[in-house]
């Protein structure tokens, strides 16, 4: 296709305004995730916006446990499990398959969005090479990791997602040591575009603001090529606060700076929603504090520990290349005349 | 009168993984997943280059690894599309997880498995470990021994694999080396042919696609595992009777038997090969290419006057209990040669010897079951390695065994 066609067919994906949204639901009634889930909301909004011709993969995690219990699956349009590291090769292979049995006229010439959601472990841990290894190839298929930043259907345990500090079962703060988890968030759309050059679209997400995440998916799935989305999902559950405060904590994540939300295009890093203001400069990121103290999961920490994560943001935009995005310094490229 | 077809076979030189990877072209496989290891990979070099070459429209992922790349078929499969993959030794531990859920999500899909053993240490060389770990999980598991019977078996696993009564996926493993990598006349059918004996893979109302949108490995939890896990077994036994068929239908289409060449005469029998068993005293039991020393062995003993044959087990899942005690009733000592080992097991032996105890069991006449471990890692198992063995089996005919599990020709150990 040439890109003015693509640009054309991206553009008419887009979803214009809330009361333009199908009303069609393709993930439905019969899940049994926790109240105030919003990585439930991130299954509707992505079968939502990708609609009938669609196979969904699900990899093991808290989204296979709580949708799909045998005889009250929620899922509409056809749905298939894989083990926690396979989301990767299980969108390729029915990518590849649905390529080859079209091409060889065993089905039916038609576009089918092919779609993997993976969680923590399956994503950005053990499945980590298998998303990049189907990121890849040239197959039209999308991956979107819900990050609930813990291991949310085995107790709340630490990933490689778990921000600084946060406490889960097997990060708990003691008498000895108070900070158990010490590393920072792997920042993984920025692996995924800096690594794969034919990724024509990644983005980050988070359900808070609804038409962007579902213009996200569809832009994803119409741009073609293998995409990736990564979606911060607040969980009562693992993050200890009110299930009624999910979107606010969404919405705060990006206003702080900690959540910015971009889109990388054949190329170009285009900035969504408040993180565009705060990156333009037209507004104020508001205190880390104010995201943090929200959580029971960073009741242990101090001023000092608020004050570090600060620091550590201020950082992301203040200092690196691709504000928010790529964590490389800028520096001062003095060309000798 | 009933219409004689002429076959005309090409013959062509080829080893046990290129023979495979053909066998997969004429079975117009859809979706290949490949990564690399030693001695199985041949397999996916020659469909690589069967595909370059426009011999085949498949699809060929390169995986980040086995496990990926047992994932990929898996999920291939459950659209609809005819897959191939195989690995080698720790390569295919390393993909355990997805090779069970491939047959608990009962996708017919076949793997190459060129034996080898397990590191540590490190060896390149057959030893049948590696193959037996899924002995339990619900694959069927075929042991082929010459390059022909690699290609005829792979057509027939594909009939297996697919039909609606089993949707089970099938490993067929050759000997690491002795097989894989050793190149035998191969006869190779009309292509035409192969489409009167394999239909197309129809998945029916299992097939995942927007038209059908069905719900695959929901979460059960304990309320539904037993009733899974019966049907998985009930579809094992029922393949029993689909691979009597297909050998019958194999036949019927390329006018030899499964296995068959115009110097070998395959017996007819899907699950075992005989050899010289009608009036033995001593059977030698073994799977793969040892057969080649012991049949071999069987002829030298023979003209020294010892009543000795040779059972060799083609299929080890579902594992030809009849047949077994069909050709071991009349038997006194059988000799159970293991290229395997099973550390702590009841009887200190090789797994297949204690599946040929178990399915003698019954027998109100047991013969004496005694067993060789040997070969392992590649060695050699040599003629007089087994004339060895066949001895120690004829002294037992009358006496009580006293060590009933020996280890052939291991340094500083005599046996």
């Amino acid at each position: 296709m040439v890109e003015k066609e693509i640009e054309e067919k991206v553009y008419k994906s887009i979803i214009k305004t809330i009361k333009d949204v199908p009303l069609e639901e393709f993930y439905t009634s019969g899940h049994r995730t926790c109240q105030g889930c919003e990585s439930a909301l991130v299954m509707r909004f992505l079968a939502k916006a990708a609609g009938p011709r669609t196979i969904v993969i699900g990899a093991t995690g808290c989204m296979y446990v709580a949708n799909t219990t045998y005889y009250t699956t929620s899922w509409i349009v056809p749905w298939v499990h894989t083990q926690l590291g396979g989301s990767g090769a299980a969108v390729l292979g029915t990518a590849a398959a649905l390529r080859a049995l079209m091409r060889k006229g065993k089905i039916k010439q038609e576009p089918i969005n092919v779609i993997a959601f993976c969680g923590d472990l399956g994503c950005a841990d053990m499945g980590l090479s298998g998303v990049s290894n189907a990121m890849t190839y040239d197959y039209n298929l999308l991956i979107i990791l819900y990050d609930n930043e813990s291991s949310a259907n085995t107790d709340i345990q630490e990933t490689s997602m778990t921000p600084y500090g946060a406490q889960t079962s097997f990060s708990r703060p003691g008498k000895e040591r108070r900070i158990m988890k010490r590393r920072w968030k792997k920042n993984v759309v920025s692996m995924i575009i800096a690594g794969h050059r034919n990724v024509k679209y990644a983005a980050t997400m988070t359900p808070a603001y609804p038409l962007d995440s579902m213009n996200k998916i569809r832009k994803a799935l119409s741009i073609g090529g293998p995409t990736f989305i990564h979606s911060l999902d607040p969980c009562p559950k693992g993050w200890d606060y009110d299930p009624k405060f999910s979107h606010e904590l969404g919405v705060l994540a990006v206003e702080t700076g900690l959540w910015p939300l971009y889109e990388y295009i054949n190329g170009e890093i285009v900035y969504n929603e408040p993180t565009k203001s705060i990156v333009e400069g037209r507004m104020k990121r508001k205190p880390v504090k104010e995201y943090l103290e929200k959580q029971g999961r960073f009741s242990h920490f101090t001023e000092e520990d608020i004050e570090y994560v600060q620091k550590m943001v201020d950082e992301m935009y203040e200092e690196w290349e691709i504000p928010g995005v790529m964590p490389i310094k800028s520096i001062n490229v003095k060309i000798s005349d | 009168m009933t219409e004689v077809k002429k076959i005309v076979e090409r013959e062509v030189l080829m080893n046990g993984t290129q023979a495979v990877a053909h066998a997969a072209m004429y079975a117009d496989v859809d979706v290949v997943a490949a990564y690399p290891i030693r001695p199985y990979t041949e397999v996916m070099d020659t469909i690589s280059k069967l595909i370059a070459d426009g011999e085949l429209d498949a699809e060929f992922i390169v995986a980040e690894g086995e496990h990926g790349q047992f994932e990929t078929v898996k999920h291939a499969s459950l659209v609809g599309a005819r897959t191939l993959v195989g690995s080698s030794g720790v390569g295919w531990l390393y993909a355990m997880e997805a090779i069970v859920v491939t047959a608990t999500d009962r996708a017919p899909v076949v793997a190459i498995i060129g034996n080898r053993a397990l590191d540590d240490p490190g060896a390149y060389g057959v030893e049948h470990n590696d193959a037996l770990m899924v002995r339990d999980v619900g694959w069927l598991l075929a042991w082929v021994d010459t390059a022909q019977e690699a290609f005829d078996t792979t057509l027939i696993a594909y009939k297996v694999a697919e039909d609606q009564r089993v949707l089970l996926p099938v490993g067929i493993s050759m000997d690491g080396g002795f097989l894989t990598h050793s190149e035998q006349i191969v006869r190779l059918p009309p292509r035409e042919l192969v489409k009167d004996f394999l239909p197309p893979y129809n998945r029916g109302k299992y097939l995942v696609h927007p038209d059908n949108p069905i719900t695959v490995a929901p979460q059960v939890n304990e309320d539904w595992v037993m009733e899974i896990r019966r049907q998985h077994e009930e579809a094992m036994e029922r393949a029993r009777g689909v691979i009597s068929e297909a050998y019958e239908s194999f036949k019927k289409v390329f006018g030899r038997y499964p296995g068959s060449t115009a110097e070998i005469q395959m017996p007819e029998n899907p699950f075992v090969e005989p050899y010289m068993i009608d009036d033995a005293e001593v059977v030698i039991i073994g799977m793969g290419t040892v057969s080649k020393p012991i049949k071999v062995a069987i002829k030298n003993m023979r003209r020294q006057g010892y009543k000795v044959g040779m059972l060799r087990l083609r299929w080890f899942r579902p594992f030809p209990t009849q047949d077994v005690i069909k050709y071991l009733s009349n038997s006194k000592v059988v000799c159970v040669i293991d290229r395997d080992y099973s550390m702590g097991s009841p009887n200190r032996g090789g797994v297949i010897y204690h599946e040929i105890r178990s399915a003698l069991y019954d027998l109100d006449q047991r013969p004496k079951v005694m067993n060789f471990i040997g070969g392992l890692g590649g060695r050699e198992i040599t003629i007089q390695d087994v004339e060895k063995i066949i001895k120690i089996g004829y002294e037992h005919r009358d006496t009580p065994i006293t060590k009933p599990v020996y280890w052939v020709g291991v340094r500083g150990d005599p046996w």
